[in-house]
């Protein structure tokens, strides 16, 4: 099957009716990944997810600012934390809770786990856990929709760590040179697991740095998703209308540890908590309630029915069956070379498993 | 003595060679405030400061090439890549440069650069951070490959892997960074030249089975679950491999099984197969069998526990052997 079209169309958002404000919409959403991420720490703790988990409790505000911005057709490349980026994709809650079990019904059969969500059909281009990894497969992916005369964006999200490495440079300098179409968005959290910014960046300054390679390039408050889907919404329309790739910081902050092993050495409570008084969640819900637009039994609505979205994806998850250890080698090669398959081995090992 | 765990011992072991030469530099993401993910450098920066305890930023290939430099400037940098599939961006350098400059300079420049990389998997990580990458680099003339099995030798060859003037990858089994032994931590250097000798670890007479790092406990329970009189031989050094005290054992029990954590396809497995079989022709009285991972990105967590060499596998290997 190839990528080119969605064979699915966007999954609808729990808590967002056709002619609600657009704004609620994104309110919902942010909630869904809000209590999506919340309850994957929960089934960590429980043994239920294994491997790594990274969430984005307190990032939320990014990509669904950004991926306002963007059409169903538009491809998406993230990082290992990513499970919020694969919802607002269109990935079905399902496919992503299973994915995360490690479970057949998963994206990708249970084999990438948490950090390598992935959906070609939704043109999510997966999630990576090599820091930097994603950025060049958007400039391909980019060079690719040029080369076919589509007129689509591929939006690349990455933290600021991965600044630091050299794809970043190689894949910015191409996309600029060749003026490809792509959204490059820095989630600027302030901290590269123990490494704050300071620390790892001779320009901290993160758009003045990308701005060196010709591009547009500008910050913006990762806290307030109006403020982010408008700039991305700025950035998308320019790069539609040929104007090459464009850059965006948005700063925001991660509440909660790098990944479930962080004893958090490297920052101070107090920063934490002053960053969680901007809790970009709280932010939009007391605007829409300030100005009329939600009420607060609204608001109840709302989390009821993305609490029924995640309710329906942990059960789902937690009934499906495992991979079939006979298919262990699917997929790693085109199948129809599976003469190469290595029968005996994987008889020998199955022998030691419980059916 | 003291009781340490495998993650203390390298971690003390460094600290020793950072006391008694203040060339000795530590350099990676995260190893000096934060101690490392395994906490391996711990307390290091606060002993000998940010000059020597060195935090980088997310540069694989940045962190080796730079050591590079220092190296040829006298300084002896320990890298630290913090996890094995992160080895990956700094492969370029690595081989290109680190591998190359001593030849390169006429022998007038030595590459004392030491790369320590927490490897192999077992630990419920997943792909990229449980990977054995050795093979990859024991095709690279120019590089030493070493790993520890235990406490104790981890304490000794992290000291010998500084003190060499080879470059010297240290795999670390992560696995067992959490088993304890005494240690002696005032114990002599033993010299250079021993980091490269292989050991045996349990005398046997049927068959010998090869493995290092992870293997080697699991391959020590295999033998003692076993009722057949199995020799236990740690590598302990990948590049070079000791192929005489390998070549010693299997000449003595005949039969090879050789255990490793990596794929079997392309493996160490493989080399050491083809090399024991040419100096043992006569004595082999079974081919040289290998047990390793499968030929599949590493599998998830779930997975982990059929993907990994165990007691069964080994001990079927072993069957097969002394079928023939
Ligand atoms: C090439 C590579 N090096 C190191 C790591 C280990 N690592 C995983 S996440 C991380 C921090 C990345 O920080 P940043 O890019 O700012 O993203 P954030 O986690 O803050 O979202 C590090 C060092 C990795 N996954 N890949
Ligand atoms: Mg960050």
């Amino acid at each position: 099957m190839t990528a080119d079209t969605p064979t699915q169309a966007p999954a609808s958002t729990p808590g967002f009716r056709d002619g609600d404000p657009p704004e609620v919409r994104l309110l919902a959403q942010m909630l869904l990944v809000r209590r999506f991420e919340e309850r994957c720490v929960e089934l960590y703790s429980a043994g239920s997810i294994r491997g790594f988990l990274h969430v984005y409790v307190g990032e939320e505000a990014v990509a669904t600012g950004v991926m306002s911005a963007l059409e169903p057709d538009d491809a998406v490349v993230a990082t290992y934390r990513e499970h919020g980026h694969a919802l607002l994709k269109g990935m079905s809650a399902r496919a992503v809770m299973a994915e995360m079990y490690g479970k057949v019904t998963g994206c990708a059969r249970g084999r990438g786990g948490s950090m390598h969500l992935f959906e070609a059909a939704t043109r999510f281009y997966g999630g990576n856990a090599i820091v930097g990894g994603g950025l060049p497969l958007a400039i391909g992916l980019a060079l690719a929709d040029r080369l076919a005369g589509r007129d689509r964006v591929t939006a690349c999200f990455f933290g600021e760590g991965a600044m630091a490495e050299g794809e970043f440079h190689e894949s910015v300098n191409l996309a600029a040179l060749w003026r490809l179409p792509v959204l490059f968005v820095c989630e600027n959290n302030l901290y590269a697991m123990g490494t704050a910014l300071a620390r790892s960046e001779s320009e901290t300054n993160l758009a003045v740095k990308a701005a060196a390679y010709e591009l547009p390039a500008w910050s913006v408050d990762g806290m307030d998703v109006l403020a982010v889907a408008e700039a991305a919404d700025r950035a998308v329309q320019a790069i539609r209308a040929g104007g090459g790739p464009h850059f965006l910081e948005a700063r925001t902050f991660r509440f909660r540890a790098h990944s479930m092993f962080d004893p958090e050495r490297y920052r101070e409570k107090a920063e934490v908590e002053q960053w969680k008084q901007r809790d970009p969640i709280e932010l939009l819900r007391g605007r829409l309630v300030g100005q009329g637009t939600l009420a607060e039994a609204d608001l109840a609505v709302m989390e009821a029915e993305v609490a029924a979205v995640v309710d329906d994806a942990a059960a789902f998850a937690e009934e499906s069956p495992l991979e079939d250890l006979a298919d262990l080698e699917l997929y790693v090669h085109d199948p129809a070379s599976s003469v190469l398959r290595r029968a005996p081995l994987l008889a020998a090992a199955r022998e030691g498993v419980a059916p | 003595m003291a009781v340490l765990t495998m993650a203390k011992a390298i971690n003390t072991g460094l600290a020793v060679a950072m006391r008694e030469d203040p060339k000795v530099l530590v350099m990676g993401e995260d190893v000096g405030r934060l101690g490392g993910v395994f906490r391996v450098t711990d307390g290091l920066q606060a002993e000998f400061g940010e000059e020597r305890v060195i935090d980088t930023p997310l540069a694989e290939s940045g962190i080796i090439g730079t050591a590079v430099g220092l190296a040829m400037r006298g300084y002896a940098p320990v890298c630290e890549i913090q996890f094995d599939g992160f080895i990956f961006p700094a492969f370029d350098q690595i081989t290109t440069q680190v591998a190359r400059l001593h030849l390169r300079s006429d022998g007038a420049l030595c590459m004392r650069v030491v790369i320590r990389v927490p490897s192999g998997g077992g630990i419920g990580a997943v792909e990229h951070h449980s990977e054995s990458p050795e093979a990859y680099f024991a095709h690279t003339p120019g590089l030493r490959i070493v790993t520890p099995s235990n406490p104790v030798d981890a304490f000794t060859m992290i000291r010998q892997a500084v003190a060499h003037p080879d470059p010297v990858l240290f795999l670390e089994p992560k696995r067992r960074y959490w088993e304890k032994a005494e240690v002696d931590v005032t114990a002599a250097l033993p010299p250079s030249i021993d980091l490269f000798r292989a050991r045996v670890v349990r005398r046997g007479s049927d068959a010998t089975l090869l493995c290092w790092g992870p293997m080697v406990r699991t391959c020590l329970e295999a033998a003692q679950a076993d009722t057949r009189d199995l020799e236990v031989v740690d590598a302990r050094s990948l590049a070079p491999l000791d192929l005489a005290t390998i070549v010693e054992s299997v000449a003595r029990t005949g039969r090879l099984v050789v255990v490793h954590e990596a794929p079997v396809t392309g493996g160490l497995g493989a080399e050491i197969a083809a090399a024991v079989t040419e100096a043992c022709f006569y004595q082999l009285e079974a081919p040289v069998l290998r047990v390793g991972g499968f030929s599949v990105p590493y599998p998830p967590a779930r997975l982990e526990d059929i993907y990994l060499p165990d007691l069964d596998r080994v001990l079927e290997a072993v069957d097969r052997a002394m079928a023939y």
